[in-house]
């Protein structure tokens, strides 16, 4: 067996395995060996057991997107090729012990027997099957050995000289037959390298929320684990001492945003992370922030609902309940990064639009995008942009004054000798309470018309990828631009661009544009369109086709093209 | 009450449009603890600039708007972790949690659990006069048994809420409560509260002239007794003290000296500067990425 240029490579075991060790040693050592490497998880509400698989994609060229095909499977567990089975073809070739593989696979897969077990076991123990198994697929790219001894001394470091020897010694044990099936031609991997991968980064969608947070000055997170959005604020708590900034997690989502609130109010730059069901939660004091024009950054990594849902899997399910949610009518920003790069800059930009707009604004991913990686040129820190938009209050401050764009300048308790009053009553322009008809047409319309007006002048266009002239109009957006991207590019036609969002709401009126003449497919993760009905309402715009997919898992390449292909062909 | 103001309320008094106008019924027990709030302030030195005054929702919750100082109105039950938020982003202000019985003993009661665990340096002002005046005579967490109200009018069954004991049980950091009809004792108190290191709780007693027949002012200077010879290090005698129902015992209960939030947070350990004054670490993140390549 044969694969050229690329391989789609699928671990599958239980939880408490180790599959990650696998996943991480391999990937680390691929991509240093100067391979473009891209890994996705998918895994099961518990802690042990069960069934969790990765996929990792090493290919000659850059690839950031999830396909069906399963190359090369290794299975830890029985049960692995039952759960894949709709991934397997006649080319996949099984990875792996006959213990691992179900009596009905038997005969009509191609099995390479490795004798995994007894290689650790010969190493000393069992637990080194992880290590040798990644060993063994490093061996089969030759990838540079190096490369995992470093990641393994890295990883294992802590743990003392002896078991970094040892799991080297089982590294180097997989390694070698991993060389020698290649060899011998039981598999033949053919990929080439790409130089530029070396100097390159490896980050997760989680990563690069949290460093992009980082980098936009978040001083405070406050946060209630939800899964799958609890990374980021794991991230930021192991980065809290190095950037001396706050991070706290609190009894509930309720005191999670409102402590947010609290320390924008004196001046912080917060944010809260969380999931559909945690912001659910919050949706009262987004409202207070909608009425008291007090800034406030959310990240929300999209899981399936409704209620519970599907607690680890992926959807892109919530794009109505943040725009609707909170009583009463106020602007809100939303963003969806497309690729990692976008995540980092879109993150740090987050806090700069709360700052200036004084609106809540929502970072919106899912599963699929944070537990995503690949590697990617390290994005560069100096586009990265401070805006502060603070003023002192002097004496006769107005925290609410109304003005023509709908912006009011705000001003932080203890700069300045004034006072400032916030509001979650309706107020006049001091702050203080009002039941006036007049003020109150004043107020509403300062915030839900002039404001928004505002932001919607200033909002970015979407990214048009592909000819101008195209027949068809593929929209996708947030964590569905690669897969879309890929599927186009292998779809090859001239008759279809690609259209992407990553700013979602509001839509600058001008995005109408790219629509004129076009037959419109939207792809979403969901099972309404939810962004497609966002089109409609916000430009106008009709979508001729929807693409969706909403089991809980994200799209593949292979999936996407095939809609196409019954739309365009 | 013949009572000699300090010099420095003025300070406190709001001079905006309207201010004038305050919406609590004549004769209300908020008048009474704005007064004691603006003394309080006051006599510590403070200037407005320097406090902000964090409530929720209820007629107490309004005091935002008849103090001069930094305030925000906010949401029901939502002062505690505000307020919190408000002083960890920056330490140097005074801060101020303020509501009524129903808006940290009912729709914030969990906030108020946590917010002894995690210790931030506030003071909590709990207007209590065990009855909901703002929705207009339900009965509050506080209220005593046997109350009949509009919407319990069979009497109130549950037992009431003790947030002394409650506080105590939890160690909480400073607890404390008066009667507003005792002017003095409650500056001191509120001064003292202010000034202790962490969370303060205040229990202030107070009438609702409107809806609550039963606890009036009358009523509290019977039922209610000033502690004497109590130490409040001693978490027991305290913990009796709380439980006692009739007469209500008035003074500090307990003080339990320990670190306060702001302390215990990362952001402050080698930096005092308030958040509003820091700038994006760009530095720590390029190493991030750098790191990342190895």
């Amino acid at each position: 067996m044969e694969f050229r240029d690329e391989v789609s490579i699928v671990l599958g075991g239980a939880a408490g395995q180790g599959i990650q060790t696998v996943e991480e040693i391999l990937t680390h050592a691929l991509k240093k060996s100067g391979y473009h490497v891209y890994a996705n998880k998918e895994y099961m509400s518990r802690v042990r057991g069960g069934m969790n698989t990765t996929e990792i994609r090493v290919s000659a060229k850059r690839v950031r997107a999830f396909v069906r095909r399963i190359d090369i499977l290794v299975p830890f567990k029985q049960g692995v090729l039952g759960w894949v089975d709709d991934r397997l073809s006649k080319d996949t070739v099984v990875l792996g012990e006959k213990e691992n593989v179900e009596e009905s696979f038997l005969g009509r897969i191609n099995l390479v027997e490795v004798p995994l077990t007894k290689m650790a076991l010969e190493t000393g123990s069992q637990l080194y099957i992880n290590t040798t198994s990644a060993g063994l697929i490093v061996g089969l790219f030759h990838g540079d050995f190096r490369a995992v001894e470093e990641y393994i001394r890295k990883r294992f470091g802590s743990k003392g000289e002896s078991i970094v020897r040892k799991n080297i010694e089982a590294a180097k044990k997989g390694y070698d037959l991993g060389v020698k099936l290649c060899e011998d031609e039981t598999i033949r991997v053919n990929v080439k390298k790409d130089e530029v991968v070396r100097d390159e980064i490896l980050l997760t969608g989680t990563e690069a929320v949290g460093i992009g947070a980082l980098a936009g000055g978040m001083d405070f997170l406050s946060f209630y684990p939800m899964s799958p959005s609890t990374g980021v604020s794991t991230f930021a708590a192991q980065h809290a001492e190095e950037f001396g900034i706050i991070v706290e997690q609190v009894e509930d989502e309720i005191s999670a945003i409102n402590m947010a609130l609290g320390a924008w109010f004196a001046g912080a730059r917060a944010m809260v992370s969380t999931s559909g069901g945690g912001f659910a939660l919050m949706s009262e004091a987004l409202s207070l922030a909608g009425m008291a024009e007090n800034p406030v950054v959310i990240h929300l990594a999209q899981r399936p609902g409704p209620a519970t849902g599907l607690p680890t899997r992926t959807m892109q399910g919530d794009l109505n309940l943040v725009l609707h949610a909170g009583h009463g009518d106020f602007p809100r920003i939303i963003l969806a990064p497309g690729s990692l790069e976008e995540a980092f800059y879109l993150s740090a930009e987050a806090f700069n639009l709360a700052d200036k707009y004084q609106v809540p604004v929502i970072i919106l991913t899912d599963q699929y995008f944070v537990d995503t990686y690949y590697n990617l040129p390290a994005p560069d820190v100096s586009k990265v942009k401070f805006e502060r938009y603070i003023v002192e209050a002097k004496p006769g401050y107005r925290r609410y004054e109304l003005t023509e764009n709908g912006i009011s300048p705000r001003a932080i308790p203890g700069y300045g000798e004034e006072v400032v009053i916030a509001n979650g009553n309706e107020h006049d322009e001091w702050g203080d309470i009002t039941e006036d008809a007049e003020l109150t047409i004043k107020m509403q319309e300062k915030r839900a018309v002039k404001k928004l007006e505002t932001i919607k002048r200033d909002a970015p266009l979407p990214k048009l990828i592909g000819n101008e002239n195209a027949e068809y109009l593929v929209v996708s957006w947030g964590s569905t631009l690669h897969v879309v991207e890929e599927a186009i590019e292998k779809l090859g036609s001239e008759k279809v661009a690609h259209l992407h969002f990553s700013w979602v709401y509001p839509l600058n009126p001008e995005a109408k544009k790219f629509f004129e003449g076009k037959k419109v497919i939207v792809v979403e993760n969901n099972v309404t369109g939810q962004f497609a009905d966002l089109l409609w309402k916000e430009l106008g715009v009709k979508a001729d086709h929807r693409v969706l997919k909403y089991d809980g898992r994200p799209f593949s390449v292979e999936e996407v093209l095939d809609a196409l292909k019954g739309v365009v062909e | 009450m013949n009572v000699q103001l300090p010099t420095g309320r003025e300070l406190f008094e709001p001079k905006r449009p309207g201010s004038e106008d305050i919406a609590w019924c004549p004769g209300c027990g908020n008048f009474g603890i704005r007064n004691i709030l603006i003394s309080a302030l006051a006599e510590l030195g403070l200037k407005p600039s320097e406090v902000a005054i964090i409530s929720g929702i209820g007629q107490a919750a309004k005091m935002p708007h008849y103090v001069n100082a930094n305030g925000y109105h906010t949401l029901h039950g939502r002062a505690i972790p505000i307020a919190t938020g408000v002083k960890a982003a920056n330490p140097s202000l005074t801060v101020i949690a303020e509501g009524g019985d129903g808006d940290m003993y009912a729709e914030g009661g969990n906030h108020l659990l946590h917010a002894i665990r995690r210790n931030p340096d506030i003071t909590l002002l709990i207007h209590d006069n065990q009855i909901y005046g703002l929705t207009k005579g339900q009965a509050s967490p506080t209220t005593m048994k046997g109350v009949k109200t509009p919407t319990q009018p069979w009497g109130v069954f549950e037992e009431p809420f003790n947030p002394l004991a409650l506080a105590i049980a939890l160690d909480a950091s400073f607890v404390a409560r008066t009667f507003m009809g005792y002017f003095k004792e409650s500056v001191e108190i509120i001064k003292k509260a202010i000034k202790h290191k962490g969370l303060a709780i205040v229990d202030i007693l107070h009438p609702c002239v409107s809806f609550n027949k039963v606890n009036t002012y009358a009523w509290y200077r019977e039922h209610t007794y000033w502690m004497e010879d109590h130490d409040p290090q001693d978490r027991e005698a305290a913990f009796r003290r709380a439980i006692e129902t009739d007469p209500l015992p008035l003074g500090v209960f307990y003080v339990s000296e320990k670190p306060a939030f702001e302390e215990m947070v990362p952001a402050y350990r080698r930096d005092k500067t308030p958040l509003w004054k820091r700038t994006p670490k760009l530095r720590l993140v390029q190493r991030f990425f750098e790191g990342k390549r190895a």
